[in-house]
């Protein structure tokens, strides 16, 4: 048995929103760590504060209360500067809706995180392509967001996600606006990523279907923590 | 490159919204230089004037005429080296409309105290010994195709009758600011005609204009000229060119500061519009300033994509206006000849187009560069859905 540091360690995780005067609590008292190479499926009804819980863990969301540590880092002390280059470092990012740039080309889309870095013009297109292969994609490099499928939009998402070699991709929803045939060959292409390349990966979903492609299956209600059934 | 690439896509993302706000910009900023171009028209009799010319007129006023006999006197004060006596002639050329400046002066000395009007010997002593020659401007011969040797009659308002004269010498300016729309003839011619017709008239000049030797004692030579004349029947009062010049231009002084407000005004409103285009362009864009955020760029960089944007837009309008400007401009220039002789965008205004288009795209961008530098991406997310 591996005595190693989990790679992701959340300790009596809480917030809340305020709307007016009123305090609505969205997670309360999480504590729960994520192994290095986990695919873990957050799951839970609509307003359970699993979409909460991914941003915290993402960094792009503050936490009332509690410590979020990854790789060592306790990120909830981090301000907003730091998180940015944290995030840019250590986390690729998967929307349900895509959320590409529509005025940029697949390639161009995938490219941008590599902004942040200090490779050159060539070398980003080279990874960007690479990026783009990897997810079945190198022949869709010019192709704008709109000249693409739902499915395709979400693989070039997926690139991006990766093109940097984050540790962690967080995916909100990857599936939740693709038909089944997409939806199963995204979570697929999900599988391979941690299987192949080791990437740890957190993912939101409702859909228990989608929760299936994952290896451990956590259930939020009304803000707790579920293992889930 | 790629992050060049995407400022431009960007900032013609709505091409119409786009093109408009540049269109927008460039005819705020062409309205402005022309408004400037107007304002130094009216200035440029100022800034044509020399240090070193003085100019003495009837203390009264400027219509009172002074003897000429004063010359002799004025020429003795220290520190003047040339005097020539002049007048407004204000004869018209058949019709009212063809409008131009017309002075009777003292050839000889007058064009040793304007270098500055450029004439050919030759012409300049055809001038001389034709009592009833004239000069004039190369734009002024430009408009009526006036050549040297035509004769042209001048009706006389101030002095009465028919003045016959001929063109003997056309004169060009040394530098942009000089009038080359200007008639000059002999002040002898009128005095002599004077003499026979209005005996009362004769010997009379409206101004003199002074040389003097060192610009810094214009103050003190003045004083020493006006000493002269103290209690006669025309005191004087004497003043540098540039002060005279001032005098006229300040009789407008409401209307040019009306011009310079509405100018000023019509930037505030391009700055109005461009703030607008920018703010929607960013609220529309928030969820892939979030989206930005999130991959790791940072709020001030994002923040100033948008103010690279608002940039483009507006200093393509000032370029624009660039081209526009001085065509236009060249236009009235013709159109407007009698009105105003010296017509033309000077430097200084032209490198105001990309300063204030400048401003114009700072300033639009940055509350709308503020906004996207610090949404929370948590919040932008949930605020789109």
């Amino acid at each position: 048995m591996s005595m190693t540091r989990p790679l992701i360690e959340i300790s009596h995780l809480s917030k809340s929103y305020r709307r007016g005067d009123q305090v609505i609590p969205v997670l309360s008292d999480i504590t729960f760590d994520i192994a290095a190479g986990e695919f873990l499926a957050l799951i839970g009804p609509s307003g359970s504060g699993k979409s909460t819980l991914l941003n915290c863990i993402a960094g792009i969301d503050a936490v009332d209360e509690g410590s979020i540590h990854i790789g060592g880092t306790d990120i909830t002390t981090l301000s907003e500067g730091e998180l940015a280059v944290w995030r840019s470092r250590h986390v690729g990012f998967i929307f349900q809706f895509y959320n590409l740039i529509p005025v940029l080309t697949a390639l161009e889309n995938v490219e941008l995180p590599l902004l942040l870095t200090s490779l050159s013009a060539r070398r980003r297109q080279e990874h960007a392509l690479a990026a783009l292969a990897a997810v079945g994609l190198p022949d869709r490099t010019d192709h704008k967001p709109a000249q693409l499928s739902g499915g395709q939009q979400q693989r070039v998402a997926i690139a991006r996600a990766i093109v940097a070699d984050p540790d962690i991709i967080v995916a909100d929803e990857p599936t939740g606006d693709l038909d089944r045939r997409s939806a199963a060959d995204i979570l697929a292409l999900l599988g391979r990523l941690n299987r192949e390349l080791g990437k740890t990966i957190v993912m939101v979903t409702h859909d228990h279907r989608a929760a299936e492609a994952a290896h451990l299956v956590r259930e939020l209600d009304k803000g707790e923590l579920r293992v889930a059934p | 490159m790629l992050l060049l690439r995407l400022i431009v896509k960007n900032a013609f993302r709505h091409r119409l919204r786009a093109l408009l706000t540049i269109a927008g910009v460039a005819i705020a900023l062409t309205a402005f230089g022309l408004m400037r171009t107007v304002l130094d028209a009216w200035h440029a009799g100022v800034s044509a004037s020399s240090a070193n010319r003085l100019v003495t007129r009837n203390a009264v006023s400027i219509t009172q005429p002074l003897p000429i006999a004063y010359k002799s006197r004025i020429r003795q004060v220290a520190g003047v080296n040339a005097v020539a006596a002049g007048n407004w002639f204000g004869g018209v050329y058949i019709d009212e409309k063809n409008f131009f400046a017309n002075f009777a002066v003292e050839a000889e000395d007058f064009f040793r105290l304007y270098p500055e009007l450029i004439v050919s010997p030759a012409e300049q002593k055809a001038f001389a010994m034709d009592r009833k020659g004239a000069i004039i401007g190369r734009k002024l011969a430009d408009r009526f195709r006036w050549r040297v040797g035509d004769a042209v009659t001048l009706r006389g308002t101030i002095f009465p009758g028919q003045w016959p004269l001929t063109i003997r010498a056309v004169y060009k300016g040394a530098r942009p600011d000089t009038d080359e729309t200007v008639l000059y003839l002999h002040w002898a011619y009128i005095d002599e005609v004077m003499k026979k017709t209005s005996p009362g008239r004769a010997g009379q000049t409206g101004f003199f204009m002074i040389g003097i030797d060192d610009a810094t004692r214009a103050a003190e030579i003045s004083r020493n000229i006006d000493a002269q004349f103290r209690n006669s029947q025309a005191e004087t009062l004497t003043e540098t060119e540039k002060a005279f010049q001032m005098g006229f231009v300040s009789m407008s002084e409401a209307i040019l500061m009306a011009i310079t407000v509405v100018s000023y005004v019509v930037i505030v409103i391009i700055l109005a519009v461009a703030a607008n285009t920018m703010a929607m362009s960013a609220r529309e864009r928030l969820g892939e300033f979030a989206v930005l955020k999130t991959l790791g760029f940072a709020g001030p960089a994002l923040g100033g994509m948008l103010l690279a944007e608002s940039l483009l837009l507006s200093l393509s309008g000032a370029a624009l206006a660039m081209v526009l400007l001085p065509a236009i401009a060249d236009a009235f220039a013709k159109n407007l000849a009698q009105y105003f002789p010296i017509f033309f965008v000077s430097p200084r205004t032209m490198v105001l187009l990309p300063a204030f288009g400048a401003a114009v795209g700072v300033l639009a961008a940055v509350a709308p560069a503020v906004r996207v530098g610090s949404v929370r991406i948590a919040e932008a997310f949930r605020r789109i859905g």
